[in-house]
């Protein structure tokens, strides 16, 4: 069915069909027109078919869908469902009451505004004590909700952040990030590295536990205590 | 009426898994409980010898498997107690002559006629390991308070959390020197604790006896050999209180708080 070159694709999908419409540059009309062509080729395939459209980022304006859904309806297909990036598209979906997305209510993660600074720093919650043993190796940051036992190791490409006891290994920037910072609430471990710098902790059994955050300050890791 | 199945294992060698599921299966006897020990260490067996059996084996664990025999026939009585029976590790092959699914199955067949079924894992993490827990719906980890053995009962740990069974867990500190504790010669049942965070269900002193009494079969006597049936009457669900090792130091009121109100210290 799908990979004809009329710019229209058309998928099987849980909920039904959708049909995926990439040409941008057509015109609506254009575009509908080849539709309902590729419609009428096999009618029977399509009739009673729920279909889901995805325009992409183009702007569709109420009367270009009721149009389509017109012209869906009088061929025996539901139209129920319009996927775009596009925000009028997305008003003109609600204003004439089709879905917006694929995926039930009830299913959908709740879409939370990102500030354009937090862009870009992809990372991995560990959410259990890493005991001896485990390695952990990540591109972007590395936060555990635990301890990092003597023994584990973590290795991320960013910062490394440690809710608990940190008794292991640690090198936080390992692809060259001098910036990178390693913060623990009890920061004890085996061999800290960043960077290129590396540093262990030092003998001192009358310490008491408390947050801190090592970073490389004037070319060797510093550990300071958390105060902020 | 069905069994619980109890893997002692600690990642090292040497820390005192053979001595501690002897007296633990003897403690349970004497209990009155109906209980079979395994020896799960192929080709390193000493349970047998621990438990003073060794010259009435006739078949072991890899006949049962291969079905050279019937698992009752590999099953020897101890002469102490009645309702104790040890099912030997074959000493001439090794690990992979028995598979964790054969694990299962004989202690699923074992399960009906027994309270307890003890099982002594190798060290190591490996298959003998494996075939140690497969069958296990709990599991006793063995360490001594020493930075080696710790480390290994954390990756124990570790795989047994990982496992898709998620298994109940609990520690046993052997060999325990107190007035070494207090010099800080050893590390501390509260460092051990703190950093296997798994509950402790027992601690045991560092004890002459254990030696002496390890090739009898008996039950040992002194303060292990007592710590050993308080952690019994522990797994049996009694709430026994903490043994004072220390005579009068602060050190095992302690331990007592790291049991929890429950387990009674």
């Amino acid at each position: 069915m799908a990979g004809s070159d009329d710019g229209i694709l058309i998928k099987g999908i849980k909920e039904g069909l959708l049909l995926t419409l990439r040409a941008d540059t057509d015109e609506w009309m254009t575009l509908t027109g080849r539709l309902t062509t590729r419609i009428d080729q096999q009618p029977a395939f399509f009739r009673g078919a729920r279909v889901a459209l995805d325009v992409g980022g183009r702007p569709v304006r109420p009367h270009e869908m009721e149009s389509l859904k017109a012209l869906l309806e009088k061929r025996g297909l539901t139209l129920w469902a319009v996927v775009s990036s596009s925000d009028t598209t997305n008003a003109t979906a609600q204003h004439i009451g089709l879905e917006t997305s694929l995926v039930p209510e009830h299913e959908q993660m709740e879409t939370v505004e990102v500030d354009p600074e937090e862009v870009g720093t992809p990372g991995i919650l560990i959410d259990h004590t890493l005991r001896g043993g485990r390695v952990i190796r990540n591109h972007g940051n590395v936060t555990v909700i635990g301890d990092v036992n003597p023994g584990a190791e973590i290795v991320a490409g960013g910062d490394v952040i440690v809710w608990g006891k940190l008794r292991g290994r640690v090198h936080a920037g390992a692809n060259g990030d001098e910036s990178a910072v390693i913060c623990a609430l009890d920061l004890m471990p085996t061999q800290l590295r960043i960077a290129g710098y590396i540093s262990i902790s030092p003998e001192d059994k009358r310490r008491k536990p408390r947050p801190e955050m090592a970073s490389v300050r004037g070319g060797r890791i510093i550990a300071e205590v958390w105060k902020e | 009426m069905t069994a619980r199945v109890i893997t002692i294992t600690s990642g090292k060698g040497g820390v005192g898994k053979t001595t501690t599921t002897a007296n633990l299966s003897a403690a349970l006897a004497s209990l009155n409980k109906r209980v079979v020990t395994i020896d799960a260490d192929i080709g390193l067996r000493n349970l047998d010898l621990v438990m003073g059996v060794e010259s009435r084996i006739v078949f072991d664990l890899v006949d049962v498997v291969e079905k050279r025999c019937k698992l009752r026939q590999a099953m020897i009585k101890h002469k102490g107690y009645p309702e104790l029976y040890l099912i030997p590790a074959a000493q001439t092959r090794d690990k992979t002559a028995v598979s964790p699914a054969q694990m299962v199955e004989i202690v699923r067949e074992l399960r009906p006629d027994f309270d307890f079924i003890l099982i002594d894992s190798p060290a190591g993490i490996e298959r003998g390991f494996r075939n140690a827990v497969a069958g296990a719906d709990e599991v006793l980890i063995v360490t001594n308070p020493e930075v080696s053995a710790v480390r290994d009962a954390d990756r124990i740990i570790g795989l047994i959390e990982a496992g898709e069974r998620k298994l109940p867990m609990r520690l046993i500190i052997n060999r325990i020197k107190p007035d070494m504790v207090r010099r800080g010669e050893m590390l501390s049942i509260e460092d051990v604790v703190d950093i296997l965070s798994i509950k402790p269900i027992g601690v045991v002193p560092d004890d002459e006896g254990v030696l002496i009494g390890s090739n009898r079969g008996e039950l040992l006597n002194g303060r292990a050999g007592e710590a050993f049936r308080n952690i019994a009457r522990r797994l049996n669900g009694e709430e026994v209180p903490f043994l004072n090792l220390d005579g009068s130091s602060g050190l095992f009121s302690r331990i007592a708080r790291l049991f929890g109100g429950s387990a009674g210290g």
